[in-house]
């Protein structure tokens, strides 16, 4: 990890694309401006940050704005690590893709684009990959509703709910 | 295992009987057996039943369940062939690989909503009879799964036996299979058709009767 000092080094490097940096337990972290996220990856890249771990998403609910993406990258030879976050609103979350730059972002950003509906421009191929096509809703965030389907049980049976469909008797 | 034990004069008097039965079985095969007798082991020799209790009864104890697993239920759905519960005691002992050739389907573990199509085209392709056990909480309730991605096997093919467990032990599969085999050999044999108000839905080849002029040209 950068030290407090480092970290401040680059992100006066990274120049006005970061908003903030945040330097917590020993992990040091920039905020960078959504529509800059390609550039100040290059400029990682090019400072040593040159392998991409992770593309996570996060719902910041009830904060704005509410969606996130992060970035995990990793100095392979100073086996240093940084994380690069992103805010966009549920509104207009739309987020340059990395996947030209880091083809390793492209699964990731489809699980991101899945769970929490952040829509990456520019990625080769933007649609679901673990829910079915024609899923409504994005499971991940947080004012989706928790909790699945009735179970056709005895008990729920005498209670008048009827599961079946269509050959019901009653 | 029930063991049964009997006391010294039972064990004596049933070699006795088992004697006096393989004396008159000889005498039958000699010819020598007419009357009463003859009556007596007639009776004895035959078990009267109807077609169906028949075919229930082989059914029961013929079942071949589908090489099919889900989750970490089905490791435990794999042990009950091995030699502690050995199931093939039972006659379930032969998986089949393809659901045409299976007539029981255990769903060992949780089915998401993509996974759901799947599994209903592989109960649609068994052939009739067929019969289901969802294994474990989440094929029966979605366990500690439930949210968007699980779904209850309820919604998508009819269950004959829940199995409850997390996952259930080789023992509790066991009993569920048990208790599926009685169901069969005893009747009602389609349970699950009448709990889901599925009965007339079997699908039946209809085979077309060939008249006298069609079987000579």
């Amino acid at each position: 990890m950068p030290d407090a000092t480092g970290l401040e080094l680059l992100a006066q490097e990274l120049g006005e694309a970061v908003t903030n940096t945040v330097h917590f337990r020993g992990r040091g972290t920039l905020e960078v401006d959504p529509k800059q996220i390609r550039e100040a990856l290059a400029k990682l890249r090019a400072k040593g940050y040159d392998f991409m771990c992770s593309v996570h998403g996060v719902d910041y609910y009830p904060e704005e704005p509410r969606l996130g993406v992060h970035y995990e990258l990793l100095d392979m030879e100073k086996v240093d690590r940084i994380t690069v976050k992103l805010r966009v609103p549920t509104d207009a979350a739309e987020v340059d893709s990395v996947t030209p730059d880091w083809p390793t972002a492209n699964h990731q950003e489809r699980e991101v684009f899945d769970m929490f509906g952040v829509v990456f421009t520019g990625h080769p191929n933007m649609r679901r990959i673990l829910m079915p096509e024609d899923y409504e809703g994005f499971p991940q965030r947080r004012d989706f509703p928790i909790g699945g389907e009735p179970v056709l049980f005895t008990a729920n049976e005498a209670k008048g709910d009827d599961y079946t469909l269509g050959t019901s008797s009653r | 295992m029930e063991v049964i034990r009997h006391s010294g004069s039972e064990i004596e008097r049933a070699k006795q009987d088992f004697r006096i039965r393989q004396l008159r079985a000889r005498d039958l095969l000699n010819n020598d057996l007419d009357g009463a007798d003859l009556e007596k082991h007639v009776e004895e020799s035959i078990i009267t039943t109807t077609v169906d209790k028949a075919v229930a009864w082989a059914r029961g104890n013929a079942m071949f369940p589908a090489t099919f697993g889900l989750a970490c239920c089905a490791i435990e759905m794999m042990s009950i062939v091995a030699s502690r519960v050995d199931v093939a005691r039972f006659g379930f002992e032969a998986f089949r690989a393809s659901p045409r050739q299976a007539d029981l389907l255990i769903l060992s573990g949780r089915v998401s909503i993509k996974m759901a199509p799947v599994v209903r085209r592989i109960w649609d392709q068994m052939l009739e009879p067929k019969w289901s056990i969802a294994m474990g909480a989440c094929s029966s309730s979605m366990g500690v799964f439930n949210n968007y991605a699980v779904v209850p096997a309820d919604k998508f093919m009819p269950v004959a036996v829940h199995v409850p467990g997390c996952p259930p032990r080789p023992e509790a599969l066991m009993h569920g299979i048990l208790k599926l085999r009685q169901e069969i050999v005893s009747g009602p044999e389609q349970s699950w058709r009448e709990r889901y108000h599925a009965i007339g839905t079997e699908e039946l080849v209809a085979i077309e009767q060939s008249t006298g002029e069609a079987a000579g040209a």
